[in-house]
């Protein structure tokens, strides 16, 4: 076991990957020298050369270009695009070219790749540095979506994307990145498109995203001073979507919350939602409740910004109201 | 000798250094330039002087303040005052500037309040200022994208028979994304008078320009879109001065767009979230001080009899009584109402915004003891 911040699986994560196949190799803005933005493929330059680790001028579609191309020679590339917001920057390439090319060749092209980035709120980067944009990924039919919210998870996870053989987007949670955790020593691989419960209750499912889930179990450590006992679950994996893992713990509890950080519209809770509901209606004892972002950008100034990311109070208090 | 070995430096190696218009040299020493004509005498170019002085002084003083706390974090702009003053003042009033992040020196010396100015940073507002009141669009964090706001600005004031101009502020960085080319070519194609001002500053964050462009003579690619292109010494606030002043009018008179590429460096971190001692040797710093925009300015007014001692003190004591009353406006900061969490969202509020400002409201209601 090692002590490893979210920022320092990361790094793990590559190397791993690197070192097993020769075909994996990083791209993006600042990932060399610079060693991330965010700090997060420190020392990955010294140790695999520029040839497999490679900084680029500043341009998106460039960079996804480039990897999309890379992985149809039968390269295994993770492209970094540093904030997740500049996903719009590129998303003719992320969008209507990754994400269809399997489909519209007849699985005679598959683009086994990667790309990492930068996501979320609670940073004070403003609106357009702070947005958590899963759910505009989870919109494109063809693209798998990962969004991990512990270091274990970020090297499990982001190994078993880049052994993935679709286009995996791999959200890391830019307030997750201090964060630390021990991960266990050699080989960590985990599977996409399974939940993880992190806490056991029979009154209530909170099922939360990336830096939400410490905050439910925040809540549920709340709640359970007052004796009420809710079920974490850790999502990590938007597409696919482990339906069954929410599905069974409802069936147990009788009570849904979604806990999300994008903003209201079409979170990827309302999907959640709308599944449970129509599987899993003679199990509800009560509405589903959406925890999320109010339908608004992200403001620049801080004690704004905390307003308006679901905080633990704010989902105890959803629970405590409707069960309590 | 070592004038024409720093001018190879700055032209990447590449370039014959004639290729770089500089009307004052790094030795305080006037020169002509038949390519750049600077039509203000020692007397009037003073002005460039101040607003360097106050510029450089605030720029200071807020990277104190980050390291303070009072700012989240911060873009300095030191070493490219004569980048950041010199265009500014080359505007008309009506004229419109296109900022980034790097441009809080620029921003104030359009008359932005310092406080109004460092608004993102200090994290209370996205914009602090009025853009209409200013003439300055808000900054735009997605780099380059502010390039095509400028040009269909220029454009759609071309249309209404105005002789309002746009100035797009770019880094060399910058000029490796897509919407940098589509604005040069569009601003080629459509005539806009458009400035594109790009501070070639040699990084971007890490990335050294050898490494962001193949020619690394960015004002090359003006010939590529049709659209005039000079490449000047960024450090000399004459030569910006003069080159947008010139394109400015060209702009107005129904020429058309110019590039103009300012060779300069950025002294400082990318921001103080930063480390650069990572990817670049500080002893490089010391050949760009040597070509200081403000001391060759100072040198050359005093030089010419418009600047001495006294001035020079009234001056810097006018800057730093302006950074004194930042460090105590931002000190002073008043809370802002949580409700604004839901404000300008839409011309008006949805009824789910509705809903859920008064989720909130209730929520803070229930929060106070
Ligand atoms: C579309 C987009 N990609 C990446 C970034 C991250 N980023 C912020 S500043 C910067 C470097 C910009 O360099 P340059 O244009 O040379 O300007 P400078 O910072 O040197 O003034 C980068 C890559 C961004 N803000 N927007």
């Amino acid at each position: 076991m090692a002590q490893l911040t979210y920022r320092e699986a990361v790094a793990r994560g590559i190397t791993q990957e690197m070192e097993r196949d020769p075909t994996v190799l990083l791209i993006g803005e600042d990932v060399g020298a610079a060693g991330g933005a965010f700090k997060a493929t420190v020392g990955l330059l010294e140790r695999f050369g520029p040839a497999r680790v490679r900084d680029t001028p500043i341009a998106e579609q460039a960079i996804i270009g480039a990897a999309m191309g890379a992985a149809m020679t039968g390269l295994r590339p993770i492209a970094e695009i540093m904030f997740s917001d500049f996903f719009a920057v590129c998303w003719d390439l992320v969008a209507n070219q990754i994400a269809k090319t399997r489909y519209m060749t007849n699985g005679q092209v598959t683009l086994p790749l990667v790309i990492r980035s930068g996501n979320g709120g609670g940073s004070r980067f403003g609106a357009q540095h702070s947005q958590s944009v899963e759910s505009w990924a989870m919109a494109i039919p063809g693209l798998k979506v990962v969004a991990p919210s512990t270091p274990t998870d970020v090297v499990g996870l982001l190994a078993a994307a880049v052994r993935d053989p679709d286009p995996v987007l791999f959200f890391e949670q830019k307030s997750l990145y201090a964060t630390k955790g021990e991960v266990p020593d050699g080989e960590v691989v985990d599977e996409l498109g399974t939940a993880k419960v992190v806490r056991q209750g029979s009154d209530a499912t909170i099922v939360a995203l990336a830096a939400m889930v410490p905050r439910a179990v925040a809540a549920a450590s709340e709640l359970a001073g007052e004796g009420i006992e809710a079920t974490v679950i850790d999502l990590r994996s938007l597409v696919p979507l482990d339906v069954s893992t929410v599905a069974a713990s409802v069936a147990a509890t009788g009570h849904l919350f979604t806990v999300e950080e994008n903003p209201r519209l079409c979170g990827w809770g309302a999907e959640l939602t709308s599944v449970v509901a129509d599987e899993c209606f003679y199990d509800l004892d009560g509405p589903i409740v959406r925890v999320t972002t109010p339908h608004v950008p992200l403001p620049a100034a801080d004690a704004l910004e905390d307003l308006a990311l679901p905080s633990p109070s704010l989902i105890a208090d959803t629970v405590r109201r409707r069960i309590g | 000798m070592a004038d024409v070995a720093v001018r190879q430096e700055l032209a990447g190696g590449s370039l014959p250094a004639r290729d770089i218009l500089t009307l004052l040299a790094p030795s305080g020493v006037r020169r002509e330039d038949p390519a750049l004509e600077c039509d203000l005498d020692a007397g009037a170019a003073a002005r460039l002087w101040e607003a360097m002085v106050i510029g450089r002084r605030l720029d200071r003083a807020a990277v104190a303040l980050t390291r303070q706390g009072e700012l989240g974090v911060y873009a300095s702009s030191a070493g490219q005052e004569a980048c950041q003053v010199g265009p500014v003042l080359a505007l008309d009033a009506e004229d419109w500037m296109f900022p980034t992040y790097r441009e809080t020196v620029a921003v104030v010396t359009r008359g932005v309040d310092p406080v109004e100015a460092l608004a993102l940073y200090r994290g209370s507002a996205h914009c602090g200022f009025d853009p209409r009141a200013a003439r300055i669009a808000p900054s735009a964090t997605p780099i380059a994208t502010q390039a095509l706001h400028a040009v269909g600005f220029a454009m759609a004031a071309a249309r209404t028979g105005s002789s309002v101009a746009a100035l797009a502020f770019l880094g060399d960085g910058a000029t490796s994304e897509g919407d940098a080319h589509e604005a040069l070519n569009f601003a080629g194609v459509f005539r806009a008078p458009c400035v594109f001002f790009v501070q070639n500053n040699g990084w971007a964050i890490s990335v050294p320009i050898e490494h962001q462009a193949g020619n690394v003579v960015l004002a090359a690619r003006g010939a590529a879109y049709g659209i005039p292109a000079l490449r000047i010494d960024g450090n000399d606030v004459l030569a910006t001065y003069a080159a947008t002043r010139a394109a400015l009018a060209r702009a107005r008179s129904g020429g058309g767009p110019t590039l103009i590429e300012a060779v300069t460096y950025r002294m400082e971190a990318h921001t103080t979230a930063d480390d650069p001692s990572r990817y670049r040797e500080a002893a490089v710093l010391d050949a760009w001080r040597q070509r200081d925009p403000l001391a060759r300015m100072e040198r050359y007014l005093r030089d010419a009899g418009v600047l001495d001692d006294a001035r020079v003190a009234s001056v810097t004591a006018e800057a730093d009584e302006r950074a004194a009353r930042l460090r105590r406006a931002l000190q002073d900061a008043a809370p802002l109402d949580p409700l604004r969490l839901f404000d300008h969202v839409y011309s008006a509020p949805t009824p789910l915004l509705e809903r859920q400002r008064a989720q909130l409201a209730d929520e803070l209601s229930r929060m106070e003891p």
